[in-house]
């Protein structure tokens, strides 16, 4: 089990234990946390899983793909940490992991 | 306003199931018309995942989103649809009994069908523009802000924003270029999913000193009442600054919304239509919700589940508009008459 902290925009936090293999959205999804949307369900097709990495984990992901830099096009308030929370792959190399949900989806 | 259009059923929403129902319906003897807020057939998975393969679909191992409907376009083609894209229908009236129903229906640019039979396959809702959420947006919106552009002309002499990376971004900025003071395009990168030449062409602009291009987000507007004066913007560097416009376009994508789907007076569940799994038939007698848009116990939302609800609601259909036939029961492999209406006989 993988943890991974969800931090809103009110600065709520809400720690959720997280499958390997699965993807973070699809992790926010399974345990009711709010902010996160996914209407096209993990397809990197609606940029509603946009998700703040926390600096302190910024620089430790995997970069993100072309089509994930083009679909962040679609979301708003885009920011250097900004990723789509479907194409994170859940890993014990994230563990701990921290994001913050936008105020909103758009 | 063009002259009313009769039909026996009209089909609200081209999605994959929508265009099922043609091919149902036609196998009755029942002619449709297809309406579309999108300018092309398709639904989700043309707009969302023309690329992606779907994995079950009966019959087909895998087969990509517009596959799909690729197919499904040439399978329904013996029954002659005609299609209506970028239209909404806007409002539903019955003007039937429940024995003989009947309908008005109107769209956004107010076009009337009378019909006898309303299937709705409107799947997640229509697809519209996705709003961008700057504070106070709301107002302007119709006089500076827009979504789309419907005439030109109406930025003749104006200072236009337009935000988006996209095709609708670039091929618009070069448009509104044209008849506009000023067109400046801002987008968060200095790169763009929109088709190279637009994007050469707007570079080949931007170098002229005809056009201008801002790496930035819009954070803010300001103006009074209904008139932009600038939008607040986010430079690369962190640095906000304003920009003087007095008109705004925002291209961030399509979402879905329910729409005035809302108003027609049909029992909803969580803003899906409630049906019956025998018809799929609504509240409303003659009208049908079918795919992604109905809910019932057990609802799953997959293309080959709505393909089962329009051949059950055809059969409704055919009772409301034949009353005095009886339906046979027929394969397409074994009865002549409808390989006849197939055109393969
Ligand atoms: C990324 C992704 C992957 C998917 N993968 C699968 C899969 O593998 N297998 C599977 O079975 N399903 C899959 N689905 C789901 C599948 O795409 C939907 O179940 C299917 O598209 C529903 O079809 P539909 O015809 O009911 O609606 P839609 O495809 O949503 O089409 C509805 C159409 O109606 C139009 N419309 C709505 N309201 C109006 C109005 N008032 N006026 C005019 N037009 C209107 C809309 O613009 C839209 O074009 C996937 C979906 C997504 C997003
Ligand atoms: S869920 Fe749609 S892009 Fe991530």
């Amino acid at each position: 089990m993988v943890q991974i902290i969800f931090i809103d925009s009110t600065g709520q936090s809400r720690s959720v234990e997280g499958d390997e293999g699965a993807t973070v959205m699809e992790t926010a999804l399974k345990n009711s946390v709010p902010g996160i949307e996914a209407e096209c369900g993990g397809a990197c097709a609606c940029a509603t899983c946009h998700v703040y990495v926390d600096e302190s984990w910024a620089a430790r992901l995997p970069e993100a793909q072309p089509m994930e830099e083009d679909m962040l096009d679609f979301a708003f308030d885009v920011r250097p940490t900004s990723r789509l929370s479907c194409q994170i792959r859940v890993s014990g190399a994230i563990d701990g992991l921290v994001v913050h949900t936008p105020e909103r989806q758009g | 306003m063009s002259d009313i259009i009769k039909t026996d059923a009209l089909i609200v929403g081209a999605g994959p199931v929508g265009l099922f129902a043609v091919f149902e319906l036609g196998l009755l003897d029942i002619k449709a018309h297809v309406l579309d807020i999108l300018p092309m057939a398709g639904g989700q998975c043309a707009e969302l995942y023309p690329e992606k393969p779907i994995y079950d679909i009966p019959g087909f191992p895998t087969i990509t989103g517009q596959g799909l409907v690729d197919n499904l376009m040439k399978q329904i083609e013996p029954f002659h649809p005609t299609f209506h894209f970028n239209e909404m229908v806007a409002s539903v009236e019955p003007i039937g009994t429940p024995e003989a129903p009947a309908f008005r229906v109107t769209t956004d640019n107010e076009q009337v069908f009378e019909t006898r039979v309303l299937v709705i396959a409107a799947g997640g809702g229509s697809f519209q523009p996705k709003k961008p959420p700057i504070a106070g947006i709301d107002a302007y919106e119709g006089t500076s802000v827009f979504y789309a552009v419907r005439k030109m002309e109406n930025f003749r002499g104006r200072r236009v924003l337009v935000v988006g990376g996209g095709d609708s971004a670039l091929d618009w900025a070069l448009n509104l270029q044209k008849v506009a003071e000023r067109v400046t395009l801002m987008h968060r990168r200095d790169a763009f999913r929109a088709a190279p030449h637009s994007v050469n062409a707007m570079r080949e602009l931007v170098a002229a000193k005809q056009m201008d291009f801002v790496l930035g987000q819009v954070t803010g507007l300001t103006g009074e009442g209904d008139h932009l004066s600038g939008a607040i913007v986010r430079g690369e560097d962190g640095m906000t600054f304003d920009l003087p416009c007095n008109a705004l376009l925002p291209f961030f994508g399509l979402t879905m919304k329910l729409g005035p789907i809302a108003d027609w007076g049909l029992n909803l569940h969580e803003n899906l239509i409630s049906v019956d799994t025998e018809k799929f038939e609504t509240n409303e007698p003659g009208i049908f919700a079918v795919g992604d848009i109905n809910t019932y116990p057990g609802k799953l939302k997959l293309i080959l589940s709505g393909f089962h609800e329009v051949a059950l609601a055809a059969q409704r259909a055919h009772r409301y508009i034949y009353p005095d036939k009886k339906l046979l029961f027929q394969y397409t492999t074994s009865s002549s008459s409808l390989q006849k209406k197939l055109g393969v006989s």
